[in-house]
């Protein structure tokens, strides 16, 4: 530790720079903590029985339904958007030889999707399926829009999962006989489904934080909706609450059960994909 | 289930009948499923010609009928006015003011911090920064307004007083320079791990201390991951929609001080599409064209220094 002194003594500037990134960090650390804190704190006191009513009404500003709609939304976006990017992943990983020109091509327009702002899905999304296909402000229409949004994200864990699967696994399924498709669901999945089950928990953590993309495109009836019909999910109640600035305490008191839903998912997230991690050892 | 059930039912005569026919199935269960995961994997492919389709097709004509300068340049934004003017110079402003702001706030403190997590950070202490960190880029961001909204925006409106109602560009900056943090620690501090410990041992050789060995030979080694990330972070920031609108002010006009209200590119489309009709809403798609391109380059860039760094 002397000695370590003697050294900064000597080089007053590396002790700055030293100082200086652990102060970097502390300030990242705190924010962090600050935020959820913060947040929290201020909003777990109006957490009232009467905002999990079923009914919606100015007086209670209700977020049941709200919190149903984004159940109903993450469901209807992941029946759409898991089998898709799976299989794109699959086909990636085990069918596409090696300079196939598609993949190619996949892998631009997934790194492109995966870098368009949510905004500019909700515009697609309102005059496509919106008015396009003619299904107007809906349930439907929304979980289209962000099953784009989040393919890029299912695609990319599945295939970093398809692909950390040893290849002697399959050379032995081929040699027992075992077609392509029995060794894909058979051997291949099993191993990757803790990866593949991450990044659709990470893809459930962004649809049930997403807003820009839905305002127009789900709508923000407060209700709970059919396949066709509109309805906010929590983030989007949020929203509303705070830009009417009528119930802010309700509003706050929403952010706590969206904020502490998207950290649980994220945390749950990244403990899955260790496991993944640790099962490879 | 229809082979096990034949192969159940038939006797050992009529299995070896029916063998070949099992295989087919087989051959057609292999070819369908080949097929539908090949449709699949085009799905990215088919939603990003959509996408550019229904952008292109819809904003291009109406940037044309406005004016490519009127529209581009044009201070003046009236889209209700009886002879309306759609100039969202201001917007273009709003976003390049806020994002740049941004980096300003949010890339000194994210690349130390990458640096210490990278080269300082004891493993065990490491264990328990990175977490939280990454967390960070999981707050949707309708919460970030949030918290702008009660925190930063009173705290603005306090120490700088006067006028200012405390929603303006510094006030933005900072929100979004918090909101880019993940990305470039994230990002950074695996670009600076990736640098082979040799240079760090060789700098340490030649008498250099250990954070000199860091600034530099990893530093300037990991110089293209750390500008990847830069990069990423600026696409975040002027993405960055609905925090932006609870703080930003959102007036349509050019700002004259840091402590002025200003619009972005996607406030304007989210502030008007709800009653926007018309040339109205042809104009706001425009403005998405506009804020597309934007993020097109953005990603060009990207993809230019990732693929030479993997060179």
């Amino acid at each position: 530790m002397s000695e370590k002194m003697r050294t900064y003594k000597a080089h007053p500037m590396s002790l700055l720079f030293s100082i200086i990134t652990k102060i970097a960090v502390i300030i990242t650390i705190a924010i962090f903590f600050f935020i959820v804190g913060y947040v929290i704190i201020r909003g777990v006191p109006y957490l009232t029985p009467s905002l999990f009513e079923w009914e919606y009404n100015t007086e209670n500003a209700s977020m049941m339904p709200a919190i149903i709609t984004t159940f109903e939304m993450v469901g209807i976006a992941l029946l759409i958007a898991a089998p898709l990017g799976v299989f794109c992943a699959i086909y990636l990983v085990e069918y596409a030889k090696k300079g196939n020109k598609l993949v190619k091509w996949i892998r631009l327009t997934t790194e492109t999707l995966s870098g368009i702002p949510s905004i500019i899905y909700g515009l697609f999304g309102n005059m496509f399926f919106v008015i396009f296909l003619q299904w107007r402000l809906s349930l439907l229409a929304g979980a289209c829009t962000l099953a784009i949004m989040v393919l890029p994200l299912i695609i990319r864990s599945t295939e970093e999962a398809l692909k950390s699967v040893d290849d002697s696994f399959r050379e032995g399924s081929y040699g027992l006989g075992a077609g392509k498709l029995r060794t894909i669901f058979v051997i291949v999945l099993p191993p990757a489904m803790s990866g593949i089950l991450s990044g659709i928990i990470l893809a459930v953590g962004r649809i049930v934080g997403e807003t820009a993309a839905l305002i127009y495109t789900a709508g923000t009836v407060a209700k709970i909706p059919g396949l066709f019909e509109s309805g906010r999910t929590l983030a989007l109640h949020m929203y509303v609450l705070s830009n009417e600035g009528l119930h802010m305490n309700e509003a706050s008191a929403t952010a706590v059960v969206l904020l502490v839903t998207v950290l649980l998912l994220n945390a749950l997230a990244s403990l899955v994909a260790k496991k993944l991690s640790k099962g490879e050892k | 289930m229809i082979i096990t059930d034949i192969e159940n039912k038939g006797t050992a005569g009529a299995a070896a009948a029916i063998k070949p026919k099992k295989f087919n199935l087989h051959r057609l269960g292999e070819s369908v499923m080949g097929v539908v995961f090949f449709l699949s994997a085009c799905v990215s492919i088919i939603a990003v010609v959509l996408i550019c389709a229904f952008m292109f097709v819809r904003g291009c004509p109406t940037i044309a009928e406005i004016g490519v300068a009127d529209f581009l340049l044009g201070t003046e934004w009236r889209p209700l006015n009886s002879t309306p003017s759609f100039g969202i110079f201001p917007m273009i402003i709003g976003s390049i003011y806020v994002t740049a702001g941004a980096i300003i706030v949010g890339v000194p403190i994210g690349l130390l911090t990458a640096v210490f997590m990278a080269k300082f950070c004891p493993r065990k202490l490491y264990k328990w920064l990175m977490p939280p960190i990454n967390l960070l880029a999981g707050i949707p961001s309708i919460v970030y307004g949030f918290f702008g909204m009660i925190v930063i925006v009173p705290i603005i409106r306090n120490v700088f007083g006067g006028d200012g109602r405390g929603n303006s560009i510094l006030t933005a900056s900072i929100l979004l320079g918090i909101m880019i943090l993940p990305t470039i620690v994230g990002m950074s501090q695996s670009a600076m791990k990736a640098v082979p410990e040799s240079y760090y041992e060789g700098a340490l050789a030649l008498g250099a201390t250990h954070e000199r060995a860091v600034c530099t030979v990893i530093i300037p080694a990991a110089r293209s991951g750390i500008l990847a990330s830069v990069i990423l972070a600026i696409g975040r920031a002027i993405g960055e929609t609905m925090a932006i609108i609870m703080i930003a002010g959102n007036q349509p006009r050019l700002p004259d001080s840091i402590l002025d209200g200003v619009r972005t590119l996607t406030a304007n489309i989210v502030l008007e599409m709800s009653y926007a009709t018309g040339l109205h809403y042809d104009a706001l798609i425009a403005t998405g064209v506009v804020l597309f391109v934007f993020i097109l380059l953005i990603n060009l860039l990207f993809n230019a220094i990732t693929s030479k760094k993997e060179r």
